[in-house]
């Protein structure tokens, strides 16, 4: 494992992203919320530049009916088959061994109640060295 | 993150050598359209305008999911739709992948769903010749499909005569499959011997408009995951007319290409064709095989979208049902469900299995040399 | 085919209503007079799905030179109970004033019907149960019905076709799955249109056979319906019972559903798990007609399932399925013929399980020394 240098923090404001080269591999930095994740720029249901897709929240819903719009700028979609990651984990939301939307109160902290199934986005740790995002692949 | 979206370079992989059976080029604007329109058309258009079955003018009562229902990826950075730049498209598919032919398959501004009828047969007639210029000519990968407004069959068949003799790019008739009727009956017929007598394929794939019907037998769904499903679920409806009615004892070297519709469901409605048949065979004397035999010799599917069993090797079972001579290849681009090529085909088939999908099969059912 | 082991549960059978003298004495005053006054009494209220002459509506040795096959009890319990053995077996009359717009009329005929049921079978044979027929259209009545019924504990389910005004999962019938789920009974979903809407979402096809086969796309559309509406959660104990439908379709249905419902979901927020395992735990299909065309296929296709408690042992008694006593397809283990005939059952009826463990406790008494 290597620490490449991607970029500043200043680069990638709290809701955005970039897109940057580590290591001969296409990744996305994200900001949620002050925080920085990096994302490789493949979905692993069917290859799409997931990087590319929507910040977003979660549609959440107590019944047919009933539409609540929780955890925003936590996810991504990817652009193709619109699949739901979440960006801090590269979890993806639908995946077979699904965990069950109950699950997800605004109080649970991200990660904590995602069932581990075989489609998770390959994310990789960034750290901040003074103004710098520095990727460990 | 919007400019480098649109822009996007895709990552060279292996090239691949395919045959892509479903792409959507779409008019930038409508003013793509004039210079293929008389001017008593250009003004009827500017006038009328559109007259279609639904409510809304310009835009769908079960509105498509993410980005209008295309890859939010395909988006050209110079403005226009997803699919109207040909540049674009080049670098992100075709050139991307290997795409050694690729099937045009135009439903946009098409006048297959038009309620005049001479402006759809003049749209159709536009959209065709847009078709060659904008397209074929720029790209000679790229083959075309004759759009045709199936409600006027009289025009439909000189146009499909006339573009047949005109240029061998055109492979194919496009009609709407949400027609007034079922395909298989008489009306649509001299279409069939059009279509026969030319040597092409009759491409049948889902509309977004209604013909007048709701989608289902069961009346208007709800929300767009029943409409979608409708996609795949209301092509029994013509697949068992074209066969009930007796259309493939009437033209036998007719060939259809089912495009975007699954493919999953066609065995099991073979094997209940057969078995309804059987008990009323009476009803349909003109049939001479079992209703499943025509379905093997008469279709093709396309493999995208494909179905996605929890156990991948269940597909396996489908393909050896239908046959894996049947089977091609198609990525829908640019629209949402796009299937990749390199990845599309990810469970267990042999090389020559893979090479027959990806292109062999087409090529054959095309005439591709 | 097999011979059907005895002791089995026969979850579709159609007594019919000989005629509407036979339905007078359980109509008010009001009805009795309006029916007589139009004539009405004089109709046979038959249902263009069921038209008696059609092959599949009666075999030809259950049919009978006097009177509609299966209006007779004697000769139902011979040819429909004894023959094969069965235990226990659920009624389902299909009668056709569901297909009236006029919603009260309807209704009164519908209850008419149930008191009948009641009356003239479940009161003279022990073997039968019933389903509770009401006209959905206008569901507040028909939820009305259900209440006035539910408390005898003979009727076990309640009958409603597949092809009405809309699909069955919509919000206008939820009334009707409120009071089902409050009483326990599954809803028993039956082959058949009342053709408000064309079968197909391009029109209407030429032959019966043809509406036959599209019954199973019907289905799918259906059970889409009940997915995308939020049928399941809203009233988490709703079972359906997908009646003559088929089943070799459902696999397909899974694999799409279960790959569109990751792109679609924003929309209906509310389906918290695959698609695929919302079926596999509230949708049951009775056996006949097996459209599989042979043991092998039939066992891939409950592989592809992924469960052995779909499946429901049924006859169709009178309509045809199959010949002799052979309602079993070959190639099922010993294993699966006990789950579709017992076990499944037993599983999806609530009032069943009561009843047969009313029976084990009745059988330890007299087996106490």
């Amino acid at each position: 494992m290597s620490r490449y240098v991607v970029g500043r923090a200043a680069d990638v404001a709290p809701g955005t992203s970039k897109l940057v080269i580590a290591k001969g591999r296409e990744l996305g930095i994200f900001n949620v919320g002050g925080k920085f994740y990096a994302l490789a720029n493949r979905c692993p249901h069917k290859g799409g530049p997931l990087c590319h897709g929507r910040i977003t929240g979660l549609a959440h819903s107590g019944g047919p009916g009933e539409y609540k719009y929780i955890r925003p700028g936590e996810f991504l979609r990817c652009p193709w088959h619109g699949w739901e990651f979440e960006i801090a984990t590269g979890q993806s939301y639908c995946d077979p061994k699904t965990m069950r939307i109950r699950q997800f109160e605004v109080a649970v902290a991200p990660g904590e109640e995602l069932v581990k199934g075989p489609y998770i986005a390959e994310n990789f740790p960034v750290f901040l060295e003074e103004d710098y995002l520095v990727v460990e692949i | 993150m919007n400019k480098a979206l649109a822009e996007r370079e895709t990552q060279t992989g292996q090239k691949l050598s395919f045959v892509d059976c479903d792409i959507h080029p779409v008019p930038r604007s409508p003013k793509d359209l004039q210079p293929y329109l008389s001017a008593r058309w250009r003004e009827h258009a500017e006038t009328f305008g559109g007259h279609v079955c639904q409510g809304l003018i310009g835009q769908l009562p079960f509105p498509r999911m993410m980005a209008a229902g295309m890859r939010a990826d395909s988006y050209p950075s110079n403005g226009g739709p997803p699919g109207c730049d040909l540049e674009l498209m080049q670098r992100q598919h075709l050139d991307a992948h290997g795409c050694e032919a690729g099937f045009l398959v135009a439903l946009t501004r098409s006048g297959m769903d038009e309620r005049n009828l001479e402006f759809g047969a003049a749209l159709a007639h536009a959209i065709n010749d847009w078709q060659l210029h904008d397209w074929v000519a720029k790209d000679n990968r790229l083959k075309a499909g004759i759009v045709v407004p199936q409600e006027y069959p009289e025009f439909a068949v000189t146009e499909i005569d006339q573009r047949a003799a005109e240029n061998a790019a055109f492979r194919q008739v496009i009609l709407s499959p949400r027609a007034s009727e079922p395909l298989g009956r008489r009306k649509y017929w001299p279409i069939y011997q059009a279509i026969e007598r030319n040597n092409l394929v009759l491409g049948l794939h889902p509309a977004g408009l209604s013909g007048g019907h709701p989608t289902s037998g069961t009346g208007w769904g709800t929300y767009y995951m029943q409409e979608h499903y409708g996609f795949s679920s209301s092509f029994a409806g013509n697949v068992v007319s074209l066969i009930m009615e007796g259309v493939f004892e009437r033209y036998p070297g007719l060939k259809v290409a089912m495009i975007e519709t699954g493919f999953s469901w066609a065995p099991s409605l073979g094997w209940r064709m057969d078995r309804e048949w059987e008990r009323n065979r009476k009803e349909t004397p003109h049939l001479r095989q079992r209703p499943s035999e025509y379905l093997h010799k008469h279709f093709w599917f396309c493999t995208q979208p494909m179905e996605e069993p929890e156990d991948p090797a269940h597909l396996n079972d489908i393909f050896d049902w239908i046959g894996w001579d049947r089977m091609m290849y198609s990525s829908d681009y640019p629209h949402w469900d796009y299937d990749d090529p390199r990845v599309a085909l990810n469970f267990k088939m042999t090389p020559a299995q893979r090479a027959a999908i990806l292109r062999e099969n087409a090529r054959a059912l095309y005439r591709l040399s | 085919m097999m011979k059907v082991p005895s002791g089995s549960i026969d979850c579709d059978v159609h007594p019919a209503v000989p005629g509407m003298a036979a339905l007078m004495p359980h109509l008010d005053a009001f009805w009795r007079e309006h029916l007589a006054e139009r004539y009405i009494d004089q109709s046979p209220f038959t249902l263009q799905s069921y038209a008696p002459s059609l092959p599949h509506s009666a075999r030809p040795d259950w049919r009978s030179a006097k009177g509609v096959a299966g209006s007779d009890l004697e000769v139902f319990r011979a040819q429909a109970l004894d023959a094969f053995g069965t235990r226990l077996a659920i009624a389902n009359v299909l009668y056709g004033a569901v297909a009236l717009f006029n919603n009260d009329m309807a209704a009164a005929l519908c209850a008419a019907v149930n008191n009948w049921v009641a009356r003239e079978w479940l009161d003279h044979e022990p073997r039968l149960r019933a389903s509770i027929l009401v006209a959905p259209e206008n569901a507040e009545l028909a939820a009305g019905e259900i209440e006035r019924c539910a408390g005898d504990q003979r009727f076990v389910q309640v009958l409603l076709l597949v092809m009405g005004d809309h699909p069955l999962g919509h919000r206008n019938y939820w009334p009707i799955y409120r009071a089902a789920e409050r009483h326990g009974l599954p809803i028993g979903i039956h082959a058949g249109s009342t053709f408000r809407h064309a079968p197909t979402g391009s029109g209407w096809p030429s032959y019966h056979v043809e509406d036959s086969i599209l019954q199973a796309p019907a289905f799918e559309d259906t059970v889409v319906s009940f997915l995308a509406e939020g049928v399941f959660q809203k009233f988490p104990g709703t079972k359906l019972v997908l009646m003559e439908a088929g089943f070799a379709w459902l696999p397909a249905l899974m694999w799409r559903t279960n790959r569109s419902w990751r792109g679609v979901r924003t929309e209906v927020p509310w389906i918290d798990r695959p698609p695929a395992d919302i079926v596999r735990d509230h949708v049951r299909v009775t056996l006949q007609p097996v459209d599989a065309p042979n043991g092998e296929v039939l066992n891939r296709v409950i592989d592809h399932i992924r469960s052995d408690e779909l499946i429901l042992f049924s006859t169709d008694y009178p309509h045809w399925q199959f010949d002799g006593e052979d309602a079993l397809p070959a190639g099922l283990s010993d294993a699966m013929i006990r789950k579709i005939t017992v076990d499944n059952p037993l599983a999806t009826y609530p009032r069943l399980r009561a009843d047969a463990n009313q029976e084990r406790a009745e059988l330890r008494r007299e087996a106490a020394p």
